[in-house]
């Protein structure tokens, strides 16, 4: 039918290869996903009680994170900041572009997650005798972490899927690798069908682990 | 008399309209994407609501597949399965492709909640009034379901447009790759990348804004 003969025996002599690589695909992008919940806390708790310059570099990080490119991200994190003498390894290439993407999207749903709950929460246990820490991690973090739960597991797929920008700077995640053997082979084609096949796994992995912890976490 | 020859030469006010070219080839490969994609990805919407058994089966993996391989991936797969199959596709045209099917796969879902989003009273209510299936669908349905959904298909809309960028793989001078040209010749890295995120910001923000005030107005 077709006059293109398909070669898969390359592809498959370098699966074990390809499957390392997913596993660093998915380390960079866990790593990227715990900076960014930290960092993304944090954008959220300043934009809603953070005032002056905190709110406006919050602000100002969440809007570019949300409104440019990630492949404009990871190239300024490459490229733009080697103007000015800092050079960053591929990973960290990677990592500070992934960190810094997911860290604004985080921080807006976040953000949309605390003004979920009614104020008037905060100060039922503050009067309570609630110190500020003890209202937040014991009353206001669990309803939201219930309701922001799924939008981070879809952002950690969005990580996952972000991380094949690796190949654009260098770094050999699970497309770069990818790239690298195709180049070398010429089987183009072969490899990265096979590649999309391990993304797709990799998802539905993710999302059914997701949705098997979501059952034991919010059982009641 | 020594001649000189410079490699490099500084930015120049020609290569602000050599960026300017890019940007409109990144507007019309996001607008034609988007807009074909959003008709196809109604269609496949309305295709996922009506048709449940089918749909579960065939469309939904099949769409699934667009939404959890990383984009790069679909284009560098798409580019090179082409010529296999017989077709003679350019970068543009490519790029086309798969980022129309990855608009209408990301629609698609989307235009279901819309759909989803219309009470059931409301639509036999509208069924006894004597109006026709495709009557209720286009006064009733499409009216109150457009509205529904209409912030997050800006939202896919922004996100398409941002993705655009990936198109460069493909070597379509769009305006990141433009940006990458210039950056080899005036060795200003900075400056170049910056400007290429500003466009990037000025377009998505405001559009992005006016479509959270229209929805703060409409959840009124």
């Amino acid at each position: 039918m077709f006059e293109y003969n398909f070669h898969w025996r390359p592809v498959f002599k370098s699966l074990p290869d390809l499957l390392e690589a997913s596993i660093t695909t998915l380390q960079v992008a866990s790593l990227a996903m715990l900076l960014g919940i930290v960092i993304g806390f944090i954008l959220a708790v300043s934009r809603l009680r953070g005032n002056g310059s905190v709110y406006w570099i919050a602000t100002a990080w969440v809007e570019l994170a949300r409104n440019t490119p990630a492949l404009f991200q990871l190239f300024f994190f490459g490229f733009g900041l080697g103007a000015l003498g800092i050079h960053f390894s591929p990973y960290a290439i990677v990592l500070a572009g992934l960190t810094f993407n997911t860290a604004g999207y985080l921080g807006e749903n976040f953000r949309g997650g605390f003004e979920a709950i009614p104020p008037t929460q905060l100060r039922a246990a503050r009067s309570l005798g609630m110190n500020s820490w003890q209202a937040y991690t014991r009353i206001l973090i669990p309803q939201v972490i219930r309701i922001v739960y799924y939008p981070m597991t879809n952002q950690f797929v969005w990580v996952v899927l972000m991380s094949s920008l690796g190949m654009l700077v260098g770094y050999r995640e699970l497309t770069g690798e990818t790239q690298f053997f195709a180049s070398k082979t010429y089987r183009i084609f072969e490899y990265f069908a096979v590649t999309a096949v391990i993304y797709y796994v990799m998802v539905k992995i993710i999302l059914g682990l997701s949705k098997f912890c979501a059952s034991r976490f919010f059982r009641y | 008399m020594e001649q000189s020859v410079t490699v490099f030469s500084s930015f120049s006010v020609q290569d602000l309209s050599f960026l300017g070219e890019a940007a409109l080839r990144t507007l019309w490969i996001s607008f034609l994407s988007i807009t074909i994609g959003s008709v196809l990805g109604g269609f496949f919407g309305w295709a996922l609501y009506e048709m449940k058994v089918w749909g579960a089966i065939f469309l939904n993996p099949i769409l699934d597949v667009f939404r959890s391989v990383p984009l790069i991936v679909q284009l560098v797969l798409f580019y090179n399965f082409a010529p296999i199959v017989g077709l003679n596709l350019d970068a543009f045209e490519s790029g086309l492709v798969v980022l129309t099917l990855y608009t209408s796969a990301l629609v698609a879902n989307v235009a279901r909640g819309g759909i989803e989003a219309v009470g059931k009273p409301m639509r036999i209510t509208s069924r006894s009034l004597g109006m026709s299936y495709l009557q209720d669908m286009r006064y009733v349905v499409f009216p109150i379901g457009a509205r529904a959904i209409f912030p997050s298909w800006v939202g896919v809309a922004l996100g398409v447009m941002k993705d655009s960028a990936l198109v460069s793989v493909l070597g379509y001078v769009e305006l990141v790759k433009a940006s990458q040209v210039l950056i080899t010749r005036t060795q200003e890295p900075l400056l170049i990348i910056l400007v290429v995120g500003a466009f990037y910001f000025a377009l998505s923000y405001p559009v992005s804004r006016y479509s959270a005030k229209l929805e703060k107005r409409w959840s009124q």
